[in-house]
């Protein structure tokens, strides 16, 4: 999903990203500036200039850690879930994020990076990825909210991304995307049964809106003024609308459904701006933000140590299979001999 | 011709406590692709446990719902066998802390799924439609299960030194539990009585014989089992259902009535 990271280099916090200056065949970079410039696709076979290929390997890998980090704040209340069909619903979301992480690995792979570098990357803390993982899960309801504003954050960021130039991803994005929309129809179904119920479920709903309502709208990265990173990714089309516009985007379009769900968006700021037709919103607290991104938030260290674990957890195996694997062939081999 | 609501309960308490455990991987899984698919299994018992307790809460009659079957009964009232609720390590107590050990969750589901391809086999055909119904759904899910299962114990058994160790020992500490599995609870002889179910006996040497041959494929050895046999299913349970249950059902019951 998760698309603050889409905006965020990995060395988040030192914000100095120079222009690379362009060392590339320039025939060849002519003939990449024009089908960019026609609409058109890059595939994994196609001269790219390098910049290109890094940004997207970036880009996509910490799309892809996202999805897989971000299976463990819902992971959290799946032997709690309060019904069996509820019970079933997360087990099934939390499985389809997984999805989307292999998904992406696999398109990152198409670029010449494999997926143990890139969990290399993550378990290192080199990578990023987002940052509304960071946060805790407390009570039920957040799994609700997570699928309402997480994941519909997700997919205002994604959306876009269906038409991103890279057709691996873009191609990946497309099956993301209808599963996202997916879940955030559940997870605000959800929710609207909860606020139908009674009083302690209609307090649940409001405290993990309170609490992951101002992280969502981070969700979407810095402002434009702050976001070296955007300019480049437009021209080359794998970023197609702006941070700010979809964070505009996103408030218009979940206001009216905080109302028909009646909880209040924690922010008393928010009003209707005639004059702009769009959502006035508060400050969000960039502060916090860079914190988090820089891996002193609430659960930054919980998350990429459980990743860790798991991973070394399961050497042996993976050795196992590898080692099966092998002693097959030697078999298969000896028999053909 | 209808199977008795126990015995419905004794599949459904089964599926629903090894879906828990088996859920536990979610998110930790040792390879991307099996966490995906341990998921997978994981959801095909909490969809095999929801019909049956919609079942078994249509044949109780009353207020019984899917929910308050799962949700709402004690431990001694669960009727799954033993082996389902062992958490996935070694023989530990009730409240030690362990790593989990996939070659237990492995040797488990592999146990218990050569059962289950056996046991659904034979309800497929029982004269109690609604109850063969689940069961042709159950028997394609249990056999991809017995089939993922043995092929990660094979590659334990004939993989490396520590997985062939670590297969070995989850043999050895689970074997005796599926002494279980053969003698049968009032509810399973209510089911035969009943025309509607299957003499659990008449499964042995079929399950002998898928076990045998997975174990021998994994160069694993079939231990002798001998002394204590489980009581689950009678409703007689290790030190770690409460844990698990009391996991499972605390939110739910915190907020009894509400509706999810
Ligand atoms: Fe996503
Ligand atoms: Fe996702
Ligand atoms: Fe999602």
């Amino acid at each position: 999903m998760y698309t603050q990271s889409f905006s965020v280099p990995d060395n988040a916090g030192q914000k100095n990203v120079a222009a690379v200056p362009s060392t590339e065949n320039p025939e060849l970079m002519a003939a990449f500036d024009a089908r960019i410039d026609a609409d058109g696709r890059i595939e994994p076979q196609d001269w790219m200039p390098e910049a290109y290929r890094k940004t997207l390997v970036r880009q996509i890998s910490q799309h892809a850690h996202s999805e897989i980090v971000g299976m463990l704040p819902e992971g959290n209340w799946i032997s709690r879930a309060p019904s069996l069909k509820r019970k079933a619903i997360l087990i099934a979301k939390v499985q389809d994020e997984g999805g989307h992480g292999l998904y992406l690995y696999s398109a990152a792979e198409t670029l010449g990076t494999s997926r143990d570098q890139m969990l290399e990357g993550l378990h290192s803390g080199k990578a990023k990825y987002s940052s509304i993982f960071n946060y805790p899960t407390l009570n039920w309801a957040d799994v609700g909210v997570i699928g309402w504003l997480v994941d519909g954050a997700a997919i205002m960021n994604q959306i876009p991304l269906c038409r991103c130039s890279y057709g691996p991803y873009s191609r990946a994005m497309v099956r993301v995307c209808k599963e996202e929309s997916f879940h955030q129809r559940q997870g605000y179904e959800a929710l609207l049964v909860m606020m139908q119920g009674t009083e302690a479920q209609r307090a649940m709903v409001q405290d993990a809106v309170n609490r992951l309502w101002w992280k969502c709208l981070a969700m979407f990265g810095p402002p434009d003024a702050d976001s070296p990173n955007s300019a480049q990714g437009m021209r080359w089309g794998i970023k197609r609308i702006s941070n700010d516009e979809l964070r505009q985007k996103f408030v218009d379009a979940t206001v009216p459904q905080a109302k028909v769900l009646g909880v209040t968006l924690p922010d008393p700021d928010l009003k209707w701006n005639e004059e702009r037709q769009h959502y006035d919103y508060g400050q969000i607290d960039w502060q916090e933000f860079w914190n988090t991104v820089e891996g002193n938030g609430p659960c930054n260290k919980e998350r990429l140590a459980t990743r860790v674990k798991a991973h070394n957890d399961g050497q042996w195996v993976r050795d196992a299979a590898l080692a099966y694997t092998r002693k097959q062939q030697q078999r298969a081999q000896k028999e053909a001999a | 011709m209808s199977a008795p609501a126990e015995y419905i309960l004794h599949l459904a308490d089964n599926a629903v406590v090894l879906g828990q455990r088996n859920a536990e991987w979610c998110g930790h899984g040792p390879i991307l692709e099996e966490d995906i698919a341990m998921g997978n299994v994981s959801l095909d018992y909490i969809g095999q446990a929801r019909l049956l307790y919609q079942l078994a809460a249509t044949r109780l009659g009353g207020d019984a719902t899917e929910d308050k079957l799962a949700y709402f009964r004690d431990e001694t009232q669960f009727r799954n066998y033993t082996l389902l609720e062992l958490p996935h390590n070694g023989p530990l107590v009730g409240y030690a802390v362990s790593d989990r050990d996939y070659a237990t969750t492995v040797v488990r589901n592999f146990l218990y799924g050569a059962l289950m391809v056996l046991v659904w086999d034979a309800l497929e055909k029982s004269p109690d439609a609604d109850l063969a119904a689940i069961a042709a759904k159950s028997l394609k899910e249990a056999r991809y299960h017995l089939h993922h299962a043995a092929d990660w114990l094979v590659r334990f058994g004939d993989g490396t030194e520590e997985s062939h160790r670590r297969a070995q020992a989850a043999v050895d500490h689970l074997f005796p539990y599926t002494e279980e599995f053969w003698t049968p609870s009032v509810a399973e002889d209510a089911a035969v009585a009943a025309g509607a179910g299957v003499d659990v006996r008449s499964l042995r040497a079929a399950w002998d014989a898928i076990v045998n041959e997975t174990l021998s494929e994994a160069t694993l050895v079939r231990p002798q089992v001998r002394g204590y046999v489980p009581e689950g299913k009678h409703g007689r349970h290790s030190e770690h259902l409460g844990y698990l249950l009391g996991e499972m059902q605390g939110l739910a019951r915190a907020h009894p009535g509400a509706t999810w």
